[in-house]
């Protein structure tokens, strides 16, 4: 058998370079130079060019002024609020939602397992943005949802709390309900894949034991599922943060999430160096959850 | 050791289960006296373990009843069971440490103090020899050391039954023997009546008192290992327990506590042991055990021989098993290897003209 | 005790209807004969009729098909790479750089994916005069880049379960590295690849925001079209045609679950014959 060098070359090393080299130089130019560019963009000067932004000027170099309005302005700091404590409110319902339906779904028969699945799965594969736009129709002032939101309220309350309709649309409690409704896949499965992993004769052991069925989902389930309800809450949260299309069309415009704001700053104000000041504040933010559950993660493997 | 004439401490009447159309457990009667080491032996879909899981309270027999000191379980969930189990994957609860799962079950002793709770712990990881490991967590400890934290554990509320599903069997051969004569001190010296469930007929024989063999759901039969061995009653038990030469028989007569047989198979008449059950003329199978037969160069004085050729010999130092043809087919015999030099020492090798011949009361002859 | 307590019954089922009954309702509306999206004025489907002569709405959709095939392909070519790469090199330069490059798009949020992706193509513009004008190839080069990490995380995980022996038995027989990718490798992980390609394609069907930032004008994908038309309020069309795109996908995804499902429990059937045979 007689090869080229050239055949030797590429069976040894050219190969392995071709695979490796390809993906990541499309990833290195298209995502991280351009972010890199953002980075580099968070410390430059606005200017009325085009582009609008350069290094120079009154501020040579470096130009703080972006970050430090991004830490005293309130309109950014109450941005920041609304994301987290959205983002966050919205967590702790998928979590309170998901778990119990992940549980559920371990517990049913295989049969009813595969089809209730496909069920969690499917509205993955349905379009985002329609998913926001059915509730759009559920929660206007005069749809039948919110008539019969209404008429419950009123039913329940004293009449002089009686309303004409609950006001849903525009409220943060709009944006929440919203992001749990597209989130919850997001919860449920990583939750489901951990729960399902677990030995079901590690809860018989407990009951044998001595242990009565909510005794054991504290002493046995809930301790072991610790990694997943960390995964499916890092999977809500961070695109819940930095959520742009739900807080645009169900929340409250006087209270916009940093997802608005950025591109407000880029869009509107044309302030490039602002929208990547605030930009790199997000990802800062993100970061640390991230951090977190990369540190569970490693933990989680090291217990196997 | 048998079961004494008194109520039995366990009692299984009756019991049935079903899934659907099939029928796990079928009509099985049992009953275990206290300090007993019981085993339920079978293959796998035998019945043995969803008859195990019925005793721990994971399922509802379809029908019948299980007495357990005087008191009957149905309706008793498992959590307050006097009974509890080691599980065949020992199911260790990984986030807790060795000891945090030994004292697992103690935390439900609502009488037992902080302290009382340390000090039996301390007492089960003694008796197990794992005092050292008390701080590690089941992953980090091998897997003769995880079969003994699980014995612990089950032990550690002090049940009235320990049930062992397959104790041994995630275990290799060595850890094994050392194993099985731990455990039986340990029944010993803590007195609790054991439940072993095993498919293995010698885990079974070594560890146990008293053995039902189990098939397809129904009890086949229950008795010492000695008896189950000796007086099979049936040739799935025969076979299943150790190994066997089955022949087809025919009773000619019967006489002085002696069967007369006709077997085509060794060429003629052999003499066996009487049974209840048989008649004239009825057709019967002879079983017959390897080391029961034996081999020698000439005839021997004894009524049940045949000459035959060896065909096949596996040596295994202390003994070998010859394959020898016979007029009518194929035996098998297990032969103790003589020392050499003694007198009349016989080791037939391969294509010998040898006798084969075994006493009649060797001879089991089972009706069914 | 396979028994499933009350409680998490009643959950799933309100989880479940919580789930459903806004499409449901959605559904149903896109019937109604009234020109108000919200109140019932009757039974009617001229609706659909209305969406199906549109020309802007056709146009869309044939757009985001285009960009969506385009991009789903290379996604899965790239994806796939970089997963089997992740998977079997466990040593090269730069390889923790690489793994962070490959989780970092799926965390970042799509406002800032958006943002430097198109001030990356002005600049690009700017300094070598490409892109001369932003469209189908800058939308499919960004849907590229940010789904292609999704295809990785399957390959990834699908590779690590396969086993590596057979890959070698491969090369013991004379296979050289390339030619064990293709015989071995690629048919083993071949339904991830597939599903890879499938969510590459949905994720590029159904993008929204950073479409809306890469975009140039003429350029209107379906998400962009209904996106516009979304912000102004719930319109009976859309209504019809997110009933289309949502019994689309349903009935595919059900069918694929379908089939799946049977193969997989034929192949169970299979296995078990074949134990048995082994008894």
């Amino acid at each position: 058998m007689s090869q080229s060098r050239f055949q030797r070359w590429f069976d040894l090393k050219g190969w392995s370079a071709l695979l490796i080299g390809a993906p990541y130089i499309w990833l290195l130019v298209w995502f991280l130079l351009p972010f890199l560019i953002v980075v580099a963009m968070s410390v430059a000067t606005n200017t009325p060019t085009a582009p609008p932004f350069s290094f120079g000027g009154e501020h040579p170099w470096v130009n703080w002024e972006p970050f430090s309005r991004v830490l005293t302005d309130g309109l950014y700091l109450r941005a920041f609020l609304t994301s987290v404590v959205n983002a966050f409110v919205a967590m702790i319902f998928c979590l309170l939602l998901g778990y119990p339906m992940a549980l559920g779904l371990t517990r049913v028969s295989t049969n009813w397992r595969n089809i209730l699945l496909m069920l969690v799965i499917l509205p993955f594969w349905t379009s985002f943005l329609l998913r926001v736009y059915a509730w759009m129709g559920l929660m206007g002032k005069n749809s039948w949802f919110n008539g019969l939101l209404t008429d419950s309220w009123n039913f329940l309350v004293p009449m002089s709390w009686a309303m004409k309709s609950v006001p849903m649309m525009h409220t943060n409690f709009a944006v929440v309900l919203v992001m749990v409704y597209t989130y919850l896949p997001f919860m449920i499965l990583p939750l489901y894949a951990s729960l399902e992993r677990l030995d079901p004769t590690l809860d018989e052991a407990a009951m044998d034991l001595g242990s009565r069925p909510y005794q054991v989902f504290w002493d046995v389930t809930l301790p072991q599922s610790i990694p997943g309800i960390v995964a499916g809450g890092m999977l809500v949260f961070i695109p819940a943060a930095g959520e742009l299309v739900i807080p645009s069309l169900v929340g409250n415009a006087a209270q916009p999430m940093i997802g608005k704001i950025i591109q407000d700053e880029f869009g509107q104000a044309r302030d490039w160096p602002m929208a990547s000041a605030v930009a790199v504040a997000l990802l800062i933010l993100m970061v640390i959850p991230t951090m977190i559950y990369s540190h569970y993660q490693a933990k989680a493997e090291r217990l196997k | 050791m048998s079961a004494p004439d008194v109520e039995p401490f366990l009692r299984i009447e009756g019991v049935s289960k079903s899934f659907g159309t099939f029928q796990a457990v079928k009509n099985v009667n049992l009953s275990v006296s206290k300090g007993e080491i019981f085993a339920l032996l079978g293959g796998s879909g035998c019945g043995k373990t969803t008859l195990l899981r019925m005793l721990a309270g994971f399922e509802e027999p379809t029908s019948g009843q299980i007495f357990l000191d005087g008191r009957d379980m149905a309706n008793v969930p498992p959590w307050q069971r006097p009974v509890h189990m080691m599980f065949q994957s020992y199911a260790l609860f990984p986030h807790m440490t060795v000891a945090a799962n030994v004292g697992y079950g103690l935390k439900h002793e609502k009488s037992l103090s902080k302290e009382g709770r340390a000090a039996r712990v301390a007492e089960m990881l003694d008796l197990v020899q794992l005092t050292q490991f008390a701080h590690r967590k089941p992953h980090q400890i091998s897997g003769g050391q995880r079969q003994r934290v699980a014995l612990a554990r089950a032990l550690a509320r002090q049940p009235k039954l320990l049930l062992l599903d397959e104790p041994l069997a995630a275990l290799d051969k060595k850890l094994r023997e050392h194993t099985q004569f731990e455990l039986m001190s340990i029944q010993e010296r803590t007195g609790v009546t054991f439940i072993v469930v095993t498919h293995d007929q010698e885990e079974a024989m070594t560890l146990s008192d008293r053995i039902a063999v189990m098939d397809k759901g129904e009890v086949k039969q229950i008795g010492s290992p000695t008896e189950i061995y000796e007086f099979p009653q049936s040739k799935f038990v025969a076979g299943f327990i150790g190994s066997v030469n089955s022949f087809e028989a025919r009773v000619i007569s019967r006489d002085k506590g002696h069967l007369r047989l006709d077997v085509p198979a060794l060429g003629g008449e052999i003499l066996a042991r009487d049974v209840a059950g048989a008649a004239e003329g009825q057709k019967v199978s002879l079983a017959v055990r390897p080391e029961k037969m034996r081999i020698t160069k000439d005839r021997p004085d004894t009524p049940n021989a045949v000459a035959g050729h060896v065909k096949d010999l596996a040596y295994f130092g202390k003994d070998s098993l010859y394959r020898v043809i016979l007029p009518g087919g194929l035996v098998q015999a297990h032969a103790v290897n003589a020392r050499r030099g003694d007198e009349g020492a016989f080791m037939a090798d391969w294509d010998d003209e040898v006798w084969v011949s075994f006493d009649p009361s060797s001879a089991i002859v089972l009706v069914d | 005790m396979k028994r499933s307590p009350t409680f998490l019954i009643t959950v799933m089922c309100f989880g479940f209807a919580f789930f459903y009954i806004p499409i449901l309702s959605m559904i149903v509306y896109s019937f109604n004969a009234s020109r108000l999206a919200t109140v019932w004025g009757g039974f009617s489907t001229k609706w659909y009729v209305s969406l199906v002569s549109n020309d802007a709405v056709v146009n869309a959709l044939f757009l985001s098909l285009k960009i969506a095939l385009v991009s789903a392909t290379f996604a899965t070519i790239l994806g796939t790479m970089a997963g089997i790469t992740l998977a079997r090199f466990t040593k090269f330069r730069g390889r923790t750089l690489f793994s962070g490059l490959v989780v970092a798009p799926l965390i970042m949020p799509e406002v800032i994916t958006g943002i430097s992706m198109l001030v990356f193509f002005i600049l690009m513009a700017d300094w070598v005069g490409w892109p001369g004008q932003r469209g189908f190839t800058t939308i499919t080069l960004a849907h590229i880049t940010f789904s292609m990490v999704f295809v990785t995380t399957i390959i990834q995980a699908r590779m690590i379960q396969s086993d590596r022996a057979i890959e070698e038995a491969a090369m013991d027989l004379g296979s050289r590295p390339w030619q064990v990718m293709f015989d071995i490798t690629l048919p083993v992980i071949s339904p991830a690849i597939l599903s890879g390609w499938l969510l590459a394609f949905t994720i590029s069907l159904d993008d929204v925001v950073i479409s809306s930032f890469v975009t140039g004008p003429g350029s209107t994908t379906l998400p962009l079209l209904i996106w516009s038309k979304v912000k102004l309020g719930v319109t009976p069309d859309i209504n019809a045609l997110a009933t289309l795109m949502v019994l689309t996908v349903g009935i595919g995804v059900f069918a694929a679950g379908m089939i799946m499902s049977r193969t997989e429990r034929r192949r169970q059937l299979d296995a078990q014959m074949a134990f048995r045979s082994d008894d």
